[in-house]
C-alpha cells in the first residue's frame, strides 16, 4: 500500500498548529462529512491519521493527471458541541458526577466527547481509565455490565498518540451503548488492564497486545494468542508487512495484494 | 486469580475477582507439574480432537477423572482475515469476512455491511426489499447454525444420527441458499448498499415448500435429543454457568440467556427492521448445557416465524412489481448485474448492451466503482447484531479513503470459550465436551 508508506513524516504543522490552519482543517471536515468540528485552547489535538498527496494513486515524476500538488489532511471527527443527542448527554453528566464524587475533575479523565454517525465516543486518559470503567459498571445510573472487548487501531501519523484502543460497552439493564477509546503513543504503549473489572477483556487484551503491541498494565498473562508465543513484531500494525507473492495467470503477473496499486 | 503459568492450583481468595486466565507456554506448565512431581495430569485435549469443534486446544489439568483447571488454546486457525480487508475496497471486504464463521457467514456480512452503511450515512437508504432478503437470509441461517450445533454435538456424544438429522435439515436451508446466492456457502451476497442480486423468481414459493421440511429435521433432531434420556442424563446441570459468571465473562447468545437475561440485539437494538417482526427471546434459568439445546429449539422456531413472516412481505412486493435491492446512488451502488452467460458466469448481457452502448456514465461509474471502490468519510462505527453464537461486533474505520483502515470483528465464541473454566472445572473431562458443544464454538470465526 504506497500511501500508507510514502508519507511517513506527519506535515509539519501538526505540532505547532496554529488557529489558522485548525480552522482550515475544520472547514474541510465539514465539507467532506458534514460535521461539527471545535477545538478549545488546550485541548487534546484532533486526530490526524493521513495526509493525501496527489489523487488516483499516482506519485513521481510519471504523474501526468496534474493533480501532483492536491494535499489534504485527514482526521477522525473531533470534539462535539451539547446537546450530543439521544442519551448520550445524561451518559456524560453522570460519568461527571461519579468522578466528581471520587475526586477526579471530568476534563482530567476524558479528553473529548465525540459524537459521531449516531454513536458516541468518549476518549478517556489512560491514568483514569480503570476509575471510569469501574464507575460506568458500578453506577445504578449507568450499570454498563458488558464489556464488548478491546479493539485496538494503529495510527502511524497520529503522533504521540499512535495506537489506540476502543472499548464497547453495553448496559444491558438501561439498553444503552458506547465506546470508551484510549490513545497512547507507540514509544510508550501502556494501557491499564480492564481485566478486573471486565473479566471478559482477558482474551481481547491478549489479541491486542498481539496483534498491535498494546502492553496492558496488570494483565494476569499477557501472551499472545493468535499467533505462535515466538512470533516476532504485531501484524496488525500498520507498519508490518501483509506478504503475499505474485500469481501468473495466463501470462500476466499480478502483483501480491499489498504490491498492488493503491488509490489514494 | 489462576493467571500464571507456573502451574500452581487456582486460589480462590475472598474477594479476589474469580476469572479463568488462560493461555501461556504451554510447556512451562508442564515442566512445572512435573517439578511438583503430585499426582496431577496434564493432558493436552487437540487441537485435533474430533469433539473440540475444530482445531481448538484444551489443556486439561486432571485428578483422575476430575478437571482441576482448563486452559483454551486457540490461534491455529488464524489467517489474517482483517489484515487482508485492509488492502481490498470496502466491496471486496465482504468476500473476506464472509468465511470467518463460515457456518453462520451471513451474520458477519450483515454487520459489515451495516457498519459500511453508517459510516456512509445511507443507513436509511437501503432499500426495503434488500433489507428483507437480508433477514430472510440471516434468519435461515441462524438455524442451519444452530441444527449444526446440536447436529455435532450430538456426534461428539456419539449419536452419528444426531448429526445426520441436522445435517439433513441444514441441506434443505443450502439448497435455499444455493438458489439465492448461487453458492452453499463464503456467498459474499450482502453488499454496502444493498444486496448483490434480486430473488431468483419462484423463491418465496420454493422456501414455503421447504419450511416443512426443516420443521420435520427439527422436530426430529428435538425428540432424538431432549427426550433421549441418554443426552439428558449427560447435558442436565452439566457446563453450568450461573448469571453472575456469564455477564461477568461478557458472554452473550445462548450462554447468556440460559443463565436468564433475555439479552437478545434484535430486541434491544433493533437493526433491519426487526422491531416489525412477531417473535418471542427463549430464556431458561437451568444456565446448564442442556437448558442451552432446549434454547436453540426454541429459538429455531422463532426463527421460522420470522421467516413465515418475510415471506408474506417479499410476496407482498412481488405482487406490486419490481422493487431496487440496492440504493439508488450510483457512486455507492455495485454496478454489477449478474447472469448465467455462456460460460455460466458473467455479468447481464443487457448490463453490458447499457454501459458499452447507451450510456458512457453508467460505463464511467462501473469502471470507477470496480477498480478503485467508493470512498468512505473518515470516522469508526461499532456495529452489533444477533449471531446464532452471541452478540457479533463490528469496528470499522475508515480514513477516508477506497479501503477499510481497519475492520475487527468481535466475534461471540471467541468471547464465549472464556467461559469453559468456570463451565467445566470441578466436573469430569467427559463433561468438557458437553460444555464445549454447548458453547458452540467455530474456529473460523475466533480466530479469523
Amino acid at each position: 500500500m504506497s500511501d500508507s508508506t510514502e508519507s511517513g513524516k506527519p506535515d509539519s504543522g501538526t505540532t505547532g498548529k496554529d488557529a489558522e490552519q485548525v480552522r482550515h482543517v475544520a472547514h474541510e471536515a465539514q465539507e467532506a462529512g458534514g460535521q461539527q468540528v471545535v477545538q478549545p485552547e488546550g485541548r487534546t489535538p484532533l486526530d490526524v491519521i493521513k495526509v493525501r498527496k496527489g489523487m488516483f494513486g499516482v506519485t513521481g515524476p510519471g504523474d501526468t493527471s496534474g493533480f501532483g500538488g492536491l494535499q489534504r489532511t485527514v482526521f477522525m471527527p473531533g470534539q462535539s458541541e451539547r446537546p450530543y443527542g439521544s442519551y448520550f448527554d445524561e451518559i456524560v453528566d453522570i460519568l461527571a458526577e461519579v468522578l466528581a464524587e471520587a475526586g477526579v475533575a471530568f476534563d482530567d479523565a476524558v479528553e473529548k466527547v465525540v459524537v459521531y454517525r449516531g454513536q458516541l465516543t468518549l476518549y478517556i486518559n489512560r491514568d483514569h481509565l480503570q476509575l471510569v470503567a469501574k464507575s460506568l459498571r458500578d453506577d445504578q445510573d449507568l450499570r454498563f455490565e458488558i464489556c464488548l472487548g478491546v479493539s485496538g487501531v494503529h495510527y502511524p501519523q497520529d503522533t504521540g498518540r499512535e495506537l489506540h484502543a476502543v472499548y464497547p460497552l453495553y448496559s444491558i439493564t438501561h439498553n444503552r451503548t458506547f465506546q470508551l477509546e484510549v490513545a497512547v503513543p507507540e514509544g510508550d504503549p501502556h494501557i491499564p488492564t480492564l481485566t478486573g473489572i471486565y473479566p471478559a477483556n482477558d482474551w481481547h487484551e491478549r489479541e491486542a497486545w498481539d496483534f498491535f503491541g498494546i502492553i496492558f498494565d496488570g494483565h494476569p498473562h499477557l501472551a499472545r494468542i493468535q499467533m505462535p508465543d515466538d512470533w516476532p513484531g504485531h501484524p496488525q500494525r500498520k507498519d508490518y508487512p501483509l506478504g503475499g507473492i505474485e500469481v501468473e495467470y495466463k501470462g500476466a503477473t499480478i502483483p501480491a495484494p499489498d504490491e498492488r496499486r493503491a488509490y489514494n | 486469580m489462576s493467571a500464571t503459568a507456573t502451574g500452581a492450583a487456582p486460589d480462590f481468595a475472598e474477594g479476589a475477582a474469580e476469572y479463568s486466565a488462560t493461555g501461556g507456554d504451554w510447556d512451562e506448565i508442564v515442566e512445572a507439574a512435573q517439578r511438583a512431581g503430585d499426582e496431577r495430569i496434564v493432558v493436552n485435549m487437540g487441537p485435533q480432537h474430533p469433539s473440540t469443534h475444530g482445531v481448538l486446544r484444551l489443556v486439561l489439568e486432571i485428578e483422575g477423572e476430575t478437571v482441576t483447571e482448563i486452559r483454551g488454546g486457540v490461534g491455529f486457525l488464524h489467517t489474517g482475515i482483517e489484515k487482508n480487508m485492509e488492502f481490498r475496497t470496502w466491496t471486496q471486504g465482504v468476500t473476506f469476512c464472509t468465511r470467518m464463521d463460515y457456518v453462520a457467514p451471513f451474520f458477519q456480512e450483515v454487520a459489515y455491511c451495516l457498519g459500511v452503511e453508517k459510516l456512509l450515512g445511507i443507513t436509511d437508504d437501503v432499500p426495503e426489499r434488500a433489507t428483507l432478503i437480508r433477514v430472510l437470509l440471516m434468519e435461515l441461517n441462524r438455524i442451519s447454525s444452530h441444527l449444526i450445533a446440536i447436529g455435532t454435538g450430538g456426534n461428539e456424544l456419539g449419536a452419528t444420527t444426531m448429526m445426520t438429522v441436522g445435517f439433513r435439515g441444514r441441506e434443505e436451508i443450502l439448497r435455499i441458499f444455493e438458489a439465492i446466492t448461487g453458492l452453499r456457502m463464503n456467498h459474499a451476497f450482502i453488499r454496502p448498499g444493498g444486496v448483490a442480486q434480486d430473488l431468483p423468481g419462484g423463491l418465496p414459493a420454493m422456501v414455503r415448500e421447504k419450511i416443512p421440511e426443516i420443521h420435520r429435521s427439527i422436530a426430529e433432531l428435538e425428540k432424538l435429543s431432549l427426550r433421549n434420556p441418554i443426552f439428558i442424563g449427560r447435558s442436565k446441570d452439566v457446563g453450568v454457568l450461573p448469571l453472575a459468571g456469564a455477564v461477568a465473562l461478557g458472554t452473550t447468545g445462548p450462554l447468556l440467556r440460559s443463565a436468564g437475561v433475555p439479552f437478545d440485539v434484535r430486541r434491544a437494538e433493533p437493526y433491519c427492521g426487526y422491531e416489525t417482526y412477531d417473535f418471542e427471546v427463549p430464556t431458561s434459568t437451568d444456565e446448564d448445557s442442556y437448558s442451552r439445546t432446549v434454547l436453540r429449539f426454541a429459538e429455531m422456531r422463532e426463527s421460522l416465524k420470522i421467516v413465515q413472516q418475510v415471506l408474506d412481505r417479499l410476496e407482498a412486493q412481488d405482487r406490486q412489481g419490481k422493487h431496487p435491492v440496492m440504493v439508488a446512488d450510483k457512486k455507492i451502488a455495485w454496478p454489477a448485474q449478474l447472469s448465467i452467460g455462456s460460460d455460466g458466469q458473467g455479468n447481464s448481457m443487457d448490463h453490458i448492451r447499457h454501459i458499452m452502448g447507451s450510456s458512457m456514465e453508467a460505463l464511467i461509474h462501473h469502471f470507477k466503482l470496480v477498480t478503485e471502490g467508493f470512498r468512505v468519510p473518515a470516522g469508526q462505527s461499532y456495529t452489533q447484531v444477533e449471531h446464532p453464537k452471541g452478540t457479533l461486533g463490528v469496528h470499522l474505520v475508515s480514513d477516508g479513503g477506497t479501503r477499510p483502515y481497519r475492520a475487527h470483528f468481535r466475534d461471540p465464541s471467541f468471547n464465549n470459550l472464556q467461559a469453559l473454566g468456570m463451565m467445566c472445572e470441578g466436573g469430569s473431562i467427559a463433561d468438557v465436551v458437553i460444555a464445549v458443544a454447548s458453547i458452540d464454538p467455530v474456529m473460523g470465526g475466533v480466530d479469523r
